[in-house]
């Protein structure tokens, strides 16, 4: 679960670490208050949404009255922000952080990620701030330093230094630095996070570290024992289709081509999505049944995919292990009648009874082709689509 | 010969009496898996489907001397659950359940790196060996007992291979399902290295999927150790950028853990891969003849 730059910020800011003094207003109303409250000549507006990218595309500016930061609230309050890490349509902007201006003498970077390949908390640091991570570790790998974390003793201030002293640090900085480290990494694994970044972190005209800007994505598998992060859920941010598949258990992500696929498991959904694109087809979704195909999960499924006008046809392909293809089979048959389906519907069943659940395909009256195998049924949903894109 | 369970392995169930327990060991005792007990804090002392019921792993291993134990219990409690085996000198645990938080699998794999225990999952089919033992939630009818050994961070892909390994006459040593978690409790690595020793596995199918570079890793070991054919199938080719794909672990971040990378990665190192998953079998026959 993904949280905005100024929820981010208050946790950090429970933690005791250093944040820009700031608010985050829902109405450009109440901008002027805050700038009242915050004092200054020079303030900066973000707008909050879940994409990087925002001060290229507009959605961050640095003003210097209070009705430029009104102006800039109204212009995007209720409308949408498109970044190089959107889609065509944006992210909702429903808040506005207005914060203190600082004054940055420079930039650095700190993350933390559940590194997969040592199976530790890892933490990275390195002075290309304000650069994307990704492009410092394509482009110069050598300016990326990391630091591993023992679960056993958490981070120590010696790594904090050690980084510290590294990103070129001296004097007060260094124990602001490790002290920061050591925060965040307590921080880290009291929420659960999986992923967070400090970009930049910067150092201030006064010498001081200040958190400039805060990413932090919470393990949503961990939500159960953090109720007040899962209240943060902004569902606004969220595609509306995969956010009414989760309410069903289905796991869809919504693609560009005109093939809906429906499958059992997310190893064959993806594999399904491979093979119509091996048969010079375009797949429409990935899209996840689970185990427990039943008629109301698969109805809600061919609703899901046909809510995508695009789709031209559409491929099912179970595998029954344990579940019973037959009993696949009529819910595939019910689902589609009660849906009114009115494209054309490959089936493709393997496993658990298949036979007898292909024979029940065939003798429905529906618009249903039951495939011989896999290949064919790619070959059959990417033909009635209207043959290779 | 098999790897990790066979039909010695003495298996107890943790969660045993609830909905998910009770029906997947009424399957594996169809199999003719020799479970042995299982674990329902409270309800020790009672009987579940013939076996005796503890209230720890401890006691169900001092009574039955149980050498695997398979978990349902609903995620919030794994972790628990995962080091209370652990503990009590299970050497072989099988995690199904999907959904535990990523920090409490590092603890839960790092105590058991610890204790020499085999974790396989969470977030898996299970573990089985055709014909002699079956852990987890796989259908059994559609395994043989034979020569080519199956890992797989997908349920119902390894369904697949297991089924063209099965037509294509050769049947299946072991299979095992690591699992769809970022962290998984056995690494690609943890089982090529078993397939590697064992005598029954003349053959390998690995099947791996978008996000991490555990295919990748698994490509420098395969080419320095694993004497054996081994054929592979990555799963995500069309897979967006930054969307993750049903499991928790399938996910490419930053730009890495393409199916491209690992295809890349895989080749080189001498391993036959397919581009579609219904060519495992043909592949396999081209390299076993």
């Amino acid at each position: 679960m993904n949280l905005h730059e100024y929820q981010a910020k208050a946790i950090l800011a429970r933690y005791g670490l250093p944040v820009p003094a700031g608010e985050a207003v829902a109405n450009a109303d109440a901008v002027a208050s805050v700038i009242q409250r915050l004092g200054g000549e020079r303030w900066v507006v973000k707008t909050q949404v879940h994409a990087g990218g925002r001060g290229k595309a507009g959605g961050v500016k640095l003003v210097s009255s209070v009705a430029e930061a009104t102006q800039f609230a109204t212009q995007w309050l209720g409308n949408s922000l498109v970044t190089y890490q959107t889609d065509a349509a944006g992210q909702p902007v429903s808040r506005i952080l207005v914060e203190a201006c600082s004054a940055i003498e420079r930039e650095l970077y700190l993350g933390a990620v559940v590194d997969r390949s040592s199976r530790r908390v890892v933490f990275m640091a390195s002075t290309e701030g304000g650069m994307e991570i990704e492009k410092v570790a394509a482009e110069r790998p050598d300016k990326i330093l990391k630091m591993t974390i023992n679960p056993l003793t958490g981070a120590m201030p010696w790594q904090g230094r050690a980084l510290a002293f590294a990103l070129g640090l001296s004097g007060k900085q260094v124990n602001q630095f490790s002290q920061l480290f050591v925060t965040l990494s307590r921080l880290f694994h009291e929420q659960d996070l999986s992923l967070l970044e400090i970009n930049p972190l910067v150092v201030t005209a006064a010498g001081d570290l200040l958190c400039l800007d805060a990413k932090v994505n919470i393990d949503g598998n961990a939500l159960y024992r953090h109720p007040d992060l899962r209240e943060l859920h902004d569902p606004t941010q969220e595609d509306a289709r995969e956010m009414a598949a989760a309410q069903w258990d289905l796991n869809y992500v919504a693609l560009d081509g005109n093939i809906g696929c429906m499958v059992n498991g997310a190893g064959l959904a993806m594999g399904t999505m491979d093979i119509i694109k091996l048969h010079g087809g375009n797949p429409a979704n990935f899209l996840d049944v689970g185990g427990g195909a039943t008629k109301e999960r698969v109805a809600e499924a061919f609703k899901l995919i046909l809510s995508d006008s695009k789709v031209r046809s559409v491929l099912v392909n179970i595998f029954g292990g344990i579940v019973r293809c037959d009993l696949i089979a009529e819910g595939i048959i019910a689902a589609v009648a009660e849906v009114g389906v009115n494209v054309p519907v490959v089936v493709r069943l393997e496993g658990n009874r298949a036979e007898a659940g292909r024979a029940l395909l065939a003798a429905s009256s529906l618009a249903i082709i039951a495939a011989a195998s896999l290949t064919d049924a790619a070959q059959q949903a990417v033909d009635a689509a209207g043959g290779v894109a | 010969m098999s790897i990790l369970i066979n039909r010695e392995t003495r298996v107890i169930c943790q969660g045993f009496t609830g909905s998910q327990g009770t029906f997947h060991s009424e399957q594996a005792l169809a199999y003719g898996t020799r479970l042995v007990g299982g674990v329902t804090p409270g309800k020790g002392g009672t009987t579940h489907l013939g076996l005796p019921v503890f209230n720890s792993v401890q006691a169900a291993v001092a009574a039955t001397a149980a050498d695997a134990s398979v978990i349902y219990v609903p995620a919030p409690f794994c972790k628990d659950s995962i080091l209370e085996a652990a503990e009590a000198g299970v050497k072989v645990i099988v995690a199904i359940t999907e959904g535990i938080p990523t920090l409490d699998m590092l603890i839960c794999k790092m105590r058991c790196d610890e204790l020499g225990v085999h974790l396989i999952g969470p977030n898996c089919p299970g573990v089985i060996t055709p014909g002699e033992c079956k852990i987890g939630i796989m259908p059994g009818e559609i395994h043989q007992p034979g020569c080519v050994g199956i890992v797989s961070r997908s349920g119902t892909l390894t369904y697949e291979a297991v089924k063209q390994t099965s037509d294509a006459g050769y049947g299946q040593s072991t299979c095992v399902g690591i699992g769809g978690d970022p962290i998984p409790g056995s690494s690609f690595i943890d089982i090529l290295r078993l397939f590697a020793e064992d005598g029954a596995t003349e053959a390998v199918v690995m099947i791996g999927e978008i996000g991490g570079s555990a295919e990748e890793e698994a490509a420098s070991y395969i080419q320095q150790h694993l004497n054996k054919p081994v054929v592979s199938y990555i799963a995500g080719v069309t897979a967006p950028k930054g969307k993750r794909m049903g499991h928790a672990g399938a996910i490419i971040a930053g730009g890495r853990g393409t199916a491209g990378e690992k295809y890349a990665a895989l080749e080189a190192a001498g391993v036959t891969t397919v581009r579609s998953l219904a060519e495992i079998g043909s592949a396999l026959k081209r390299r076993l003849g």
